[in-house]
């Protein structure tokens, strides 16, 4: 598995959470110890099985194509990050 | 009312909202995991990240519930977003609810609140909510039932997603009449969730019926192991199955012994760290002041500063099970061995109405105890569970009888025949 602290360093940034040291340390081993664990799957033969994205076949139907009620502007009371009737988020660059 | 007080360690919101109609439900208080939506009532699954967050909507379960004439009082503590199995894990700043028969152990997870106040409270029921195991295990260490349907039989509109092929809406109470009356009600197609399907029958018509001549498999791998206490209830409640005429047989569930947790916990776990991406202090919940830092640096100190120890745990885990170069080995591999687990129940199911095993291994343990599982023993323990909910088949966990701690047993059946178990269940009342 490699330098075990590099990579939770390099999947946390990719999940944008930032970790202390201290926690990149205990998850470094956790993380390995789950890992080999759950790789116990390998021993399984999948040739020509399907995957189940859903545990039962789901007859999903489309809704219809018409507009629904958006929820405007009361979604805006729910945070301060904004100026008029538009968000205000951090910057881009 | 009287038990309310001692109930409200086990909420995080008392609302107590009066009914305004009349209908099926009248006279029955209820609950909802804080995960399921409420409108204008702080909904929060527990966790830090989603602190002041008032949905500007409610959850089908709750509008039906609502109309059907139940009586709202609140929502209750869970594991942050369901992830643990003795809600030991709530969220930064809030506290793990006790065992209402010993406050030493834990209530079991993620649905603890939900178990302890359906416990507790008289004429209550909880809508809790199951990923793996969520409702099945509470339910069994705190003694009292605890239903997981069919995934897809009751909306999820509403709910926080925890793992969206995975995650399915049920009850706990006192008795399977209550239970029976309450799914009727919150079960059935919904345009606003495109997976709940229209199947759907009205289950009260279960109650009453006869065991007779039904037949019930016992998985040979899934009575191993167990703790002597468990064991004893679990025979004691085989035979009160069979003086009621009951046949029992030995099956095997050999593949989901070896693989359910690990296909199960990949699965949940690429789910969960999908879902939780949308989580940022940019919309609604916890936010800090922006420093005119880059957007990269702001969501990543805000989800550092909000998510709990076993949250960030699960985002490291299913971030990385799904990064280039592991997505084949870990993630598209679970789903893969998903089929076969599925397919395996389906042929046990050729030859019995039900399954039948303890819901957990081993009693309620302390939380000192609980402390000292490092986070794959902690998952390990949730094999008796976890098949059933990958594969999506509805469960019930019923209290042994005659058990110094509770002890739960749990009864499988094939999907959508819920009514196997209302039966079931009731005739071990």
């Amino acid at each position: 598995m490699g330098d075990n602290k590099e990579l939770v360093r390099k999947t946390a940034k990719l999940a944008r959470l930032h970790l202390t040291e201290k926690e990149v340390e205990k998850y470094s081993k956790e993380v390995e110890e789950v890992l080999v664990a759950f790789s116990k799957l390998q021993e399984v033969d999948t040739t020509g099985v399907e995957r189940s994205l859903h545990p039962h076949r789901i007859s999903a139907g489309l809704r219809e194509d018409k507009t629904g009620k958006p929820t405007g502007r009361d979604a805006l009371k729910l945070t301060k990050h904004k100026k008029n009737d538009y968000y205000k988020g951090p910057r881009l660059q | 009312m009287k038990k309310t007080g001692e109930a409200e360690e086990y909420f995080s919101v008392f609302v107590e909202e009066k009914p305004t109609r009349k209908g099926k439900l009248q006279g029955l208080t209820f609950s909802f995991k804080d995960n399921i939506c409420v409108k204008g009532t702080e909904t929060k699954a527990s966790s830090k990240i989603l602190e002041g967050y008032k949905p500007l909507f409610d959850a089908t379960v709750v509008e039906r519930i609502r109309g059907e004439g139940g009586g709202i009082l609140g929502k209750t503590i869970q594991d942050e977003f369901g992830f643990g199995s003795f809600s030991t894990n709530t969220g930064l700043g809030i506290k793990p609810p006790r065992n209402p028969i010993d406050k030493k152990r834990v209530t079991g997870g993620s649905s603890g609140g939900s178990a302890a106040a359906a416990k507790i409270l008289d004429k209550h029921v909880s809508i809790a909510e199951s990923t793996g195991g969520s409702i099945a295990n509470p339910a069994a260490f705190c003694g009292v039932i605890g239903f997981t349907p069919t995934y897809g039989l009751v909306s999820r509109y509403g709910l926080i997603d925890y793992a969206n092929s995975l995650d399915k809406i049920g009850v706990m109470s006192r008795n399977m009449k209550d239970a029976a009356i309450t799914l009727s009600v919150i079960a059935g197609s919904d345009g606003r969730d495109m997976t709940c399907t229209a199947e759907k029958e009205v289950y009260e018509d279960y109650l009453g019926k006869s065991v007779k001549g039904m037949t019930i498999g016992i998985p040979k791998e899934y009575v191993k192991d167990l703790d002597p206490e468990v064991e004893k209830g679990f025979l004691e409640t085989k035979k009160m199955l069979e003086s009621k005429g009951v046949k029992f047989k030995e099956v095997s569930l050999k593949k989901n012994a070896e693989y359910s947790i690990p296909a199960y916990y990949i699965i949940a776990m690429c789910e969960a760290s999908t879902n939780l991406a949308k989580y940022s202090g940019l919309r609604y919940g916890y936010t800090e002041e922006m420093k005119g830092e880059h957007y990269d640096k702001f969501f990543s100190r805000i989800r550092g500063n909000a998510f709990g120890e076993e949250t960030k745990r699960r985002i490291l885990l299913g971030t990385f099970a799904r990064t280039t170069g592991y997505r084949d080995a870990y993630y598209d591999k679970a789903l893969r061995v998903r089929t076969l687990l599925i397919e395996e129940y389906k042929e046990v199911f050729k030859e019995c109405d039900a399954l039948m095993h303890p819901t957990m291994p081993i009693l309620p343990p302390t939380f000192e105890e609980a402390g000292k599982l490092t986070p794959l023993q902690n998952y390990m323990l949730d094999l008796l569970t976890v098949g059933a909910n990958l594969a999506g088949l509805p469960h019930i966990s019923v209290p042994a009888k005659n058990t110094k701690l509770p002890v739960g047993v749990m009864l499988t059946a094939n999907h959508f025949e819920e009514g196997k178990l209302i039966t079931l269940g009731e005739s071990l009342e």
